[in-house]
């Protein structure tokens, strides 16, 4: 089939549109309905995605399922997968159907929940696939009004504050990279990523209002990127948007915003800030280093303080992405094999972590630490699962975390001996804080009064955690699963990174000089 | 010669004849009572002429010794114009009914405007330029005050007025020193003058009076003073109807003046129309946030439209010209929308204007509610409505001009301004329950509403229905 990309990437879209044509009433049955239609969409787009995987020729590193369709001001719509991107696209859809599990108790507004997420689904879907320039900018873009409006709707107490927050704080970092984006419009001529991915923008020093702005054009356009994947990411000290949006989100919208968004970030890196600006990646590499390491550090320190278990998962979260950033900008093989894997991995670990304090924030109406103890006495698979994904969070061999960031540790060792030093640190201080929270809310003898009467988890949570436990302990064991699928692509990347870092390089060439 | 002029005119011609014949007929006949029959008539007659200008195609030629111009240009501003004041009409109806404006004078002093505008944008000269503002701006002064009860009403109308003569006046002086130092008001003539690309200091300095005197119609900061009061104060369908087709007109003037007339000297020009565009897009995002009442809220937003309409202008090519019509377009569009929910805002049968009124919308009106998300998203600029697409187009435009720094500028104005839209759609979705609005509201409305919706939210999967190459073909035929 030509357009299984379209196909996989509008299901959710369509259903969306079905549902708010169709859906009548507020009744059990008709909730029952939208439910099921949302999951029988999410579950379809999964089954379409994987036909995009069991398609797909990993040895290729060219774009793959291309569709092309000419469109407005000289832009088109295309879309295509890569190494790269194909298994953010199957991250998405695997996660959409547990996440609409996950959503089986909310009746507020369903039908307006429902047709939120799917249209999400979509449009992530689309960052993932697209092809054009302002084409991914439209799905980049447009999933911030879902996403403000769930956290704005279903959120909790202070949802207002946080989804303005969110909003705003978003849509300034990715302004200034449309700017960035129109400027390489007018300089390549095309939106065509395929043939961005080629072109060669300026990196001779300019002199702006007496400034000497060092690799040039490529330069201010990496800083515009950068903006918008920093914020997006998010990369210390532009974080603070995520405890927010993260505490107030309602259980599902915090799983798609770990899992998933935040990964739009990190894809942006790869597909555009590494490859087209190689130059200025290379010169700014450092910076990205030491603010990797700061986040790894801070952010860990920090959630050691945190007394809200939510805001606890979010701040691991940003430590856990400063991993990526700094392996992506390794630009080695084992750097970049091993953010994307560990952004996977994260996908997997964080998202069923927040589904672990959904499970008790819907029987006890608080994610405050304190107000749990002792839980494994009345809650055994909670506390086994719980640890699990404890463990991995920690990054336990045997599971997905350890092997995305042993390989970012490895990538970047090659590269910067004292951020390696400083980030590996991270490694136990996310050992003391998952730890910790897991002491503090599982162990121990349980003595509050009102959770005496908690219950175990229903059959429905138990399956929705099965397949997080399944992907994230097979990653563990055997990570060729991914690896053999990423490779080749990422092993391209970095070959022609390489060689443009060495053609027109500041940086790496002024040191192989000074070596001679 | 003069009859081959006339036909050039034609249009412009027979809707004033239908303006003041119906005035006539109807005095004579049942005055008032006829008052519905008028808006209807005069919606139709608008858009056969749209109907009419839009099959032909422009003759090309300048009128009475280059006076009047019919290109491309003019008729793609026309026809914009005409299809709004169309819509605006009869979207009023049910509200005039309500609140004692159904006279039979008001449509037709509407028809007066739009023959204003359309000499405006066609003018090719500076006292055809003057001419057709002022009689735009004559009918404008009366409908906004048109509740002659209203005290507000009047003042809206007394300060659009005095304001308004403020500004011809700067236009006028502006266009004696032109006259002065380049012989001539002829865009033509002014043309030739500063074809080596000079420009003596007279005629810049008329150059300044005359683009203060446009500044002040398209509200552009720092001349919008008038804008927030006069959209508050006036009736609710005037509101509308300043807010749309007159932009246009006054947009088009505008590219007019600085490309047919002074097209020689961008450079010159260039700057200040930056500077307005800067202060518009800033100072309508920054003021817009504190406001309380949605129909103030509105001019400062368009305000901030302005300004990004502005930026496209500022580039001073044709591609610019082509993105200030796209621009212009669109955003006429959303306001028709945004309008259609204004118009319906009631509380017991009385016009509410303030923003917290429409707390919870959703929950009553969840289709109009929805709506206006859409709506103010695509305000904001966020894909995949074609809001976006005006400020990429505009963006862009300044952008390949090299003025980076205004598309900057520019996108962390729209930032700013994003706070207040997505302000609504908080209060329709996340505020706190108050007294609902009356749920009856006027079929017509509701529709005019879900349609231009549809249109902002499917257009960029469309094309934008086309209008990208028109633009073009519009731009092309005055920026050479």
């Amino acid at each position: 089939m030509s357009n299984l990309l379209s196909l996989t990437t509008f299901i959710p879209l369509v259903a969306a549109i079905i549902l708010a044509l169709l859906a009548r009433g507020d009744g059990e049955a008709s909730q029952n309905n939208v439910k099921y239609l949302a999951l029988a969409a999410t579950g379809f787009t999964f089954l379409a995605s994987l036909m995009l995987l069991s398609g797909f020729q990993p040895n290729d590193t060219g774009f793959q399922f291309v569709e092309e369709r000419s469109w407005l001001l000289g832009m088109q719509y295309k879309m295509g997968v890569d190494g790269i991107s194909l298994l953010f696209v199957l991250l998405t859809t695997f996660t959409m159907p547990l996440v609409v599990a996950a959503s089986w108790n909310v009746t507020h507004r369903l039908k307006e929940y429902m047709i939120a997420f799917l249209v999400l689904e979509s449009l992530m879907i689309g960052v993932f696939c697209a092809l054009d320039l302002v084409l991914f900018y439209m799905f980049f873009e447009a999933c911030l009004i879902p996403m403000f409006l769930i956290i704005g709707i279903w959120g909790g107490k202070e949802r207002i504050y946080a989804s303005f927050k969110f909003f705003l704080y978003t849509f300034l970092g990715s302004v200034l990279m449309l700017v960035a984006m129109v400027a390489m419009f007018a300089d390549a001529g095309t939106t065509d990523m395929v043939v961005l991915l080629s072109h060669y923008f300026g990196s001779e020093t300019l002199s702006i209002a007496g400034f000497h702005i060092i690799g040039g054009a490529q330069t201010l356009m990496w800083l515009a990127f950068f903006a918008s994947f920093a914020v997006k990411m998010p990369m210390w000290p532009v974080h603070t948007w995520l405890p927010d949006a993260h505490v107030q989100a309602p259980t599902a919208g915090s799983v798609v915003l770990a899992a998933i968004l935040l990964k739009m970030g990190g894809y942006g890196f790869l597909r555009f800030s590494l490859p087209m600006f190689p130059v200025a990646s290379d010169l700014l590499a450092p910076l990205v280093f030491w603010m990797s390491a700061i986040a790894i550090v801070y952010t860990s320190l920090v959630a050691l303080a945190q007394q809200d278990m939510k805001k606890l998962i979010a701040y691991s979260s940003v430590a856990h992405m400063g991993y990526v950033t700094m392996g992506i900008f390794a630009a080695n093989q084992q750097g970049i094999d091993g953010a994307i894997f560990q952004m996977l991995s994260h996908g997997f670990i964080s998202g069923a972590l927040f589904l672990c304090v959904g499970v008790i924030y819907d029987r006890m109406h608080t994610r405050d630490i304190d107000a749990y103890g002792g839980l494994v006495n009345r809650m055994p698979s909670y506390a086994l699962i719980f640890m699990f994904f404890t463990m991995a969070n920690v990054g336990l061999p045997g599971t997905s975390g350890f092997v995305g960031e042993f390989l970012t540790l490895m990538g970047i060792f090659q590269v910067n001996t004292w951020v390696a030093l400083f980030a590996t640190s991270g490694v136990i201080l996310s050992a003391g804080y998952a730890l910790w929270l897991y002491r503090r809310v599982v162990l121990g003898d349980l003595i509050k009064e009102s959770l005496k009467s908690i219950t175990d988890m229903a059959p429905r949570e138990k399956m929705i955690f099965a397949p997080l436990v399944a992907m994230t302990l097979i990653l563990g064991v055997y990570p060729a699963l991914i690896l053999d699928i990423i490779g080749p692509s990422v092993a391209a990347l970095v070959e022609t990174y390489h060689s443009n870092v060495a053609a027109h390089g500041i940086v790496s060439s002024a040191a192989s000089t000074a070596s001679h | 010669m003069i009859a081959s002029d006339f036909t050039t005119v034609l249009p412009e011609v027979l809707l004033s004849l239908y303006a003041m014949l119906a005035l006539v007929v109807f005095v004579y006949t049942g005055k008032d009572r006829h008052a519905v029959l008028s808006i209807w008539l005069t919606s139709g007659v608008f858009l056969l002429l749209a109907l009419v200008l839009a099959m032909g195609t422009p003759t090309g030629t300048a009128a009475f010794d280059g006076m009047f111009m019919d290109d491309s240009f003019a008729r793609f501003c026309k026809i914009v114009i005409l299809l709004s004041a169309a819509l605006i009409l009869v979207m009023g109806q049910n509200y005039a009914a309500k609140h004692d404006m159904l006279k039979f004078e008001y449509p037709l002093l509407v028809a007066l405007s739009v023959v204003g505008m359309m000499v405006m944008v066609s003018a090719g000269s500076l006292l055809a330029l003057y001419m057709g503002l002022e009689l735009q701006s004559l009918a404008l002064y009366v409908i906004a005050a048109f509740r002659r009860d209203s005290a507000r009403s009047t003042e809206a109308g007394l300060k659009y007025f005095v304001l308004g003569a403020l500004s011809s006046g700067l236009l006028l002086y502006g266009t004696s020193l032109v006259y002065g130092f380049a012989g001539t008001v002829e865009f033509s003539g002014i043309m030739a003058a500063t074809s080596d690309g000079d420009i003596s200091i007279g005629l810049l300095l008329g150059l300044v009076f005359v683009i203060a005197g446009m500044g002040f119609k398209v509200s552009a900061a720092p001349f919008h003073m008038w804008a927030p009061d006069v959209y508050e104060g006036a009736p609710t369908p005037v509101t509308a109807f300043f807010a749309t087709a007159p932009k246009m007109a006054a947009m088009g003037l505008f590219a007019r003046v600085v490309h047919d007339a002074f097209g020689g000297v961008t450079a010159d020009w260039q700057q200040i129309v930056a500077v307005l565009s800067v202060f518009s897009m800033f100072l309508g995002a920054v003021a817009a946030i504190g406001q309380k009442d949605i129909k103030r809220l509105m001019a400062y937003s368009s305000i901030a439209h302005m300004g990004f309409a502005l930026m496209g202008l500022t580039a001073g090519t044709v591609f610019g010209v082509q993105a200030m019509l796209i621009y212009m377009a669109i955003y006429i569009s959303m306001n028709i929308g945004m309008f259609a929910l204004i118009l319906s805002m009631e509380k017991d049968g009385r016009p509410v204007s303030d923003i917290a009124s429409l707390s919870m919308l959703s929950k009553y009106q969840p289709l109009r509610a929805l709506c206006v998300v859409f709506i103010m998203f695509s305000m904001a600029g966020v894909p995949p409505m074609v809001g976006f697409f005006g400020k990429f187009y505009v963006l862009r435009a300044a952008y390949e001009a090299g003025l980076t720094w205004l598309a900057i500028a520019g996108v962390v104005a729209s930032v700013i301004g994003a706070y207040y839209y997505i302000r609504i759609v908080y209060f329709m979705y996340f505020g706190a329950d108050s007294e609902p609005l009356d749920t009856q509201t006027p079929r017509r409305l509701t529709l005019i509403l879900v349609v231009s919706t549809a249109l902002i939210t499917v257009g960029a999967a469309f094309s934008l229905f086309g209008i990208e190459p028109l633009a073009q073909l519009a731009a092309e035929s005055i920026a050479n």
